[in-house]
């Protein structure tokens, strides 16, 4: 297959053709959506809609054929087998679930769980209430200097206390790409459960959720060219298997009394209520789109875009400084304060310049902190990201220094 | 796109000078009302002290953290409020809340606060605006029980 470049991707979503001057810097957040997931999502309504797994008429049966086939991609896609694919909401939906399903059930007082300075408030939220409720603790790895976990302190916070280790495979804020097998590998060795926040490594890298030797993965479909109000929850099937549900209801049952019920197997346990099925479709079509491109060439091209924009922002504008390690374990995310000025003054002077980007503490208040700033402007990259994005994003930013610089 | 025009209609040189150096910012330990006020999604924060009789802002400072916008609406809201009535420094909200979240234009009564009229063509940073005028709003409603007691 002939490489695709990004110019070329560009075409293919309606949105970005729809604003040709737009410079859009926000992927992390949510992707565009090219023609061939909006078109499956129409073509669903329009020519499937019917239940699924209720139904004993025709469209009922071709809609659940639709919906399986769906989970059998998204397996296909992170190297699982599809009796693991529960579709949910979204990544903070995944990570609820196992916390609640999961974590209720088995953390007693003085149980610990790990997590990492760097997380996402849906990768730390969840398991305060569950400590809450079960009284268990929690620990963090630590974050470097250099924007990388200091993994010499697992040794010591690696206890048999440790229940369930929790973390990002990258960084929303610092690209940082965490080497998530030698972290699970040091879990598992003290036999806690292994979950990982795939939110920003599955849109962007090959992704084998075995060879993580991860017991949880979670990724959200709208940022990886899917739609809003799906995502997936992976999980090993033997861990499955001895979970209690999480949300009750229609679909997720074997037998229901009025004053008792039996569940279903995984995944059918923890899909209660009519699932999005037009949404999951819409996001297999995304994956498999995904998968024409190459999910190396994705990464390859965002690995390029991100060394090309540090290296321009090193060399041209001094007065800029930016997080997050350099290497080849850093994805096509820039976050970065300009002087003193606030990162919200900041994004909303690129924003005059057709750039937008986000700025705040990217649901990551505690990784802020440590870092020492309230707030940082991140410009993300994607399939359809181009060379010319980013020239026209340092030019603009070197427009915003001069308008400040006597505030700098 | 809008570019620099925009930028130099929102961001005059009276918002960045109070950015830069703040008036009335810093603790205020003889204060007997404290409120403090946040944007979540963003981060800002600010909390506002008053000496107050109850009637009068005798004094107000404020500290925190955030965005010119915020900074600089939060510094010129202490310089005109300082020394006035409650009832006069909620009716300058409401002019200020007109000008930021209708569009209204500014009235002279807030004086500099005019240069933020620009806040509103931008809805993103309409929170950023208000933020210390809704710290004041509670610090009235704080400051009026404190009254009520004192009459008991």
């Amino acid at each position: 297959m002939a490489i695709v470049t990004p110019q070329a991707i560009r075409q293919d979503f309606p949105l970005l053709r729809r604003y040709p001057d737009l410079v859009y810097l926000n992927s992390a957040a949510t992707s565009q959506k090219p023609e061939v997931v909006i078109e499956t999502i129409s073509r669903y309504y329009r020519e499937l809609n019917a239940s699924v797994h209720r139904g004993a008429y025709t469209l009922s049966v071709q809609a659940s054929e639709a919906y399986e086939q769906a989970r059998r991609t998204l397996a296909r896609f992170i190297g699982a087998d599809e009796r693991e694919i529960i579709f949910v909401r979204n990544t903070t939906e995944a990570l609820n679930l196992v916390a609640y399903a999961w974590g209720l059930h088995n953390l007693r007082p003085g149980d610990e769980i790990l997590l990492t300075e760097m997380e996402h408030h849906a990768n730390l939220v969840p398991w305060h209430l569950v400590c809450e409720r079960t009284g268990a603790r929690i620990k963090a790895i630590p974050l470097g200097p250099d924007g990388r976990l200091e993994l010499e302190a697992l040794d010591s916070l690696l206890t048999p206390r440790v229940k369930l280790l929790s973390v990002m495979q990258v960084s929303n804020v610092l690209g940082t790409v965490n080497p998530v097998a030698e972290i699970a590998q040091a879990a598992r060795a003290v036999g806690a459960l292994v979950v990982v926040d795939g939110a920003q490594s599955a849109p962007h890298m090959p992704v084998d959720v075995r060879a993580l030797g991860a017991d949880f993965y979670a990724f959200s479909g709208h940022k990886m060219l899917g739609p809003t109000g799906v995502g997936v929850l992976w999980g090993r099937y033997e861990v499955l298997e001895t979970l209690a549900p999480f949300l009750g209801g229609g679909s997720m049952i074997r037998e229901v009394y009025v004053d008792r019920s039996t569940y279903a197997a995984p995944p059918q346990r923890f899909e209660a209520g009519t699932p999005a099925v037009a949404e999951a479709i819409g996001l297999a079509a995304a994956v498999e789109y995904l998968t024409r491109l190459g999910m190396d060439r994705v990464w390859q091209h965002e690995l390029e875009l991100v060394s090309y924009a540090l290296a321009r922002l090193d060399e041209e504008l001094p007065e800029v400084r930016t997080f997050g390690p350099r290497g080849p374990d850093r994805s096509g995310v820039v976050s970065f304060v300009l002087g003193d000025i606030h990162a919200h003054d900041v994004a909303t002077a690129l924003d005059q310049y057709g750039i937008a980007v986000r700025a705040g503490h990217h649901c990551a208040q505690p990784l802020h902190r440590k870092l020492g700033v309230p707030a940082t402007v991140r410009a993300s990259f994607y399939v359809y990201t181009t060379q010319e994005d980013i020239d026209r994003f340092i030019e603009a930013l070197k427009k915003v220094r001069d308008f400040f610089k006597d505030w700098l | 796109m809008k570019g620099m025009s925009f930028l130099d209609e929102l961001y005059k040189e009276i918002i960045l000078r109070h950015y830069k150096s703040p008036h009335n910012y810093g603790p205020l330990d003889s204060a007997n009302v404290r409120v403090k006020g946040d944007n979540p999604t963003c981060g800002d924060q600010i909390e506002l002290m008053v000496l107050t009789d109850g009637e009068r802002i005798t004094d107000l400072r404020f500290q925190g953290q955030g965005c010119a916008i915020s900074q600089a609406s939060a510094s010129l809201m202490t310089d005109l409020v300082k020394g006035k009535s409650w009832a006069e420094a909620l009716a300058l909200e409401q002019q200020f809340k007109a000008m930021i979240v209708d569009g209204a234009a500014p009235t002279p009564e807030l004086g500099d606060l005019a240069a933020l009229s620009g806040v509103h063509k931008l809805a993103a940073r309409v929170k950023c605006a208000t933020l210390a005028w809704n710290a004041l709003e509670q610090a009235a409603h704080q400051s009026g029980a404190l009254l009520r007691e004192s009459k008991h």
